[in-house]
């Protein structure tokens, strides 16, 4: 469905000091620095697989989601999405595919998104039942009978993003960009936000690229990951194999039925926290058994769960390896 | 998007953007009210030629030419130049690109769909000009109306295609907002739009006629008052739609070398 061979995106950039001397100066002489965005990247994507894409801020996600969606031309590299070009930007291209961003917004401000929902379905040439029939399934799934009359300036954050993602969808697009859709949601619709996403992947089979910051969007929608960092693709595969690679040491999570002392806890493990008759303890993936064995043993445990560490730590760990790699190889050899 | 695809889905566009202009509304009669310079330029053109005739301008054909100025001025505009330089810094540009429609159709219907609330304006300046002016005041035959409509829908092309290709500037400047004041400057000296063109010297006058800027407004003015038999309108119309072709090739090429440049900031 989307292979990526080698992509670049290189931007040249003005760059000039503050100050009014510098500003001066770059009056007659600008200089310029590349930002490579994207270095060299390339991976596959099967019809119908949900991936994450992971990085720190400045990765080089969005801009090859970008690309992807046609936006951007790639400064080097060969793209195609479901047999299309992105960046010739093809009719038939188009009408197969969407970017939401949580940050923009296609909704007409000041009019009700029956509007725009009316709009799109001109644009993309629906027909008017299957019009119908998807308005219906979205209005039901989203639950937004009670939006689309109001004006979206009117509309909550949370409404609005609901309404956006509908309007999105109103051409059935088989490949969907999604960056950052959960961004600035509560806690109960980003959970709504994520069974839509999986709901429409399974019912549609549509293929599914999410750019989130939120490790429970990734953790619940893509079964595999690609992690990007300083445009560098640094990791391909499974999000499980992911973390055990990272992190291979298991949480074990004790409720204590009392309080009970630190010294009693660190023999088991390392004490990630232990407060308010909590403990989290850090161990060995292999040490798991023994470790929940002393622990019945030895201390009054309510309820106790094995977890991965969250994911959260587990990619800060990965960026900062990977800065301490490029760290070590930009430093000089010691003659 | 195909020309039959896009045929198809312009009544909705249109209905949407008429929706959208009724919903400004109100900063639309606050633009109107930016517009009346050509009132300001009729009372003072009406003292200068209270005494004596200016050119062929006595004081009613001055109220005739800045009436129709006035409402002519209500169509023949566009601000696409100043909205491509706000959604291309912004990066909203985006989100019309992923549209399987051009942007520029959706800029020129946006404007388009704005029309019945610009000639709830116009029409009603026109009607005044002919109770102040009389029958003299528009054309009398029917076909000098055809090249009225046409001379007006030529006159928005040209304010509209310029304002694409100066607009599309802003993919390789950092704001082309310079640009387009410096266009209406020009605008303002050679368009017509603060006096009649026949007013100035020969030698100016053959400058301004090789420029775009007497399309827009002085032509459309020019045909609404039925200054020109046939021929002369139709060599006028002729050299309007010639700007148009210009300017639309202009516009394209430039949009579409720019477009390329796009990066798409913010998210």
């Amino acid at each position: 469905m989307i292979s990526v061979r080698g992509l670049r995106k290189h931007y040249k950039v003005h760059k000039r000091p503050p100050g009014l001397k510098a500003a001066l100066r770059s009056l007659v002489h600008r200089s310029y620095t590349t930002v490579k965005a994207v270095d060299g990247i390339s991976f596959d994507i099967r019809p119908g697989e949900r991936v994450g894409f992971l990085g720190p801020n400045g990765a080089g996600k969005t801009t090859t989601l970008k690309v992807l969606s046609g936006l951007l031309y790639p400064s080097d590299g060969e793209v195609t999405v479901d047999g299309h070009v992105p960046q010739k930007r093809e009719e038939a291209f188009l009408k197969k595919i969407m970017l939401v961003m949580g940050q923009k917004q296609q909704l007409l401000w000041d009019l009700p998104p029956a509007e725009t929902f009316e709009l799109n379905r001109a644009i993309y040439d629906v027909p008017q039942a299957q019009y119908k029939k998807t308005m219906s399934d979205l209005i039901e799934l989203l639950e937004i009978g009670d939006l689309i009359g109001k004006p979206t300036r009117q509309l909550s954050l949370g409404e609005r993003m609901k309404c956006e993602l509908a309007a999105a969808l109103i051409h059935q697009p088989r490949v969907l960009f999604l960056d950052e859709p959960t961004i600035g949601l509560d806690v109960a619709m980003q959970a709504t936000m994520r069974t839509f996403i999986k709901e429409y992947n399974e019912k549609y089979g549509a293929t599914l690229i999410l750019t989130s910051h939120y490790m429970d969007d990734v953790a619940a929608l893509c079964p595999r990951v690609i992690v990007i960092d300083k445009g560098l693709l640094s990791y391909d595969g499974g999000l499980d194999a992911l973390v055990q690679r990272v992190r291979p040491e298991k949480r074990v999570v004790l409720r204590l039925s009392e309080e009970v002392d630190a010294g009693r806890l660190s023999p088991l493990g390392r004490v990630v926290t232990h407060e308010s008759g909590t403990a989290v303890l850090q161990v060995q993936q292999e040490a798991v058994n023994a470790t929940i064995t002393r622990a019945l043993s030895t201390l009054p445990v309510m309820d106790l769960t094995v977890e991965n560490a969250p994911l959260e730590e587990v990619m800060s760990e990965l960026f900062a390896e990977s800065k301490a790699r490029r760290t070590a190889a930009s430093e000089p050899v010691p003659a | 998007m195909s020309a039959r695809t896009t045929l198809r889905a312009f009544p909705t566009l249109l209905r949407v953007g008429f929706a959208e202009a009724v919903a400004y509304r109100a900063e639309m009669l606050i633009w109107v009210l930016s517009t009346t310079m050509p009132l300001v330029n009729m009372v003072l053109w009406m003292a200068v030629s209270r005494e004596a005739p200016v050119g062929r301008f006595g004081e009613a054909d001055f109220v005739s030419y800045f009436l129709a100025t006035f409402a002519v001025r209500q169509l023949a505009t566009s601000w696409a130049a100043w909205l491509i330089n706000w959604e291309v810094k912004q990066g909203t540009l985006a989100m019309r690109l992923l549209r399987p429609i051009s942007p520029l159709w959706a800029y020129a219907v946006e404007s388009i769909a704005a029309f019945p609330m610009r000639l709830m304006v116009a029409v009603p300046v026109m009607l005044l000009s002919v109770a102040l002016v009389g029958q003299k005041a528009v054309p009398q035959h029917a076909w000098q109306w055809g090249f009225v409509v046409l001379s007006v829908i030529g006159g928005w092309a040209v304010a509209f295609l310029a304002n694409v290709a100066i607009g599309a500037l802003c993919f390789f400047l950092e704001s082309s907002q310079k640009v387009l004041e410096v266009w209406l400057v020009l605008f303002f000296v050679c368009s017509g739009y603060m006096y009649p063109v026949e007013l100035l010297p020969p030698t100016l006058r053959t400058i301004i006629d090789w420029l775009p800027f007497r399309y827009q407004i002085g032509v459309p003015v020019e045909m609404l008052t039925g200054a020109y038999g046939w021929e002369e309108s139709l060599r006028l119309l002729a050299a309007q739609w010639a700007w148009v072709a210009v300017l639309g090739a202009l516009a394209a090429v430039t949009w579409k070398q720019g477009v390329r440049r796009f990066a798409a900031f913010g998210g």
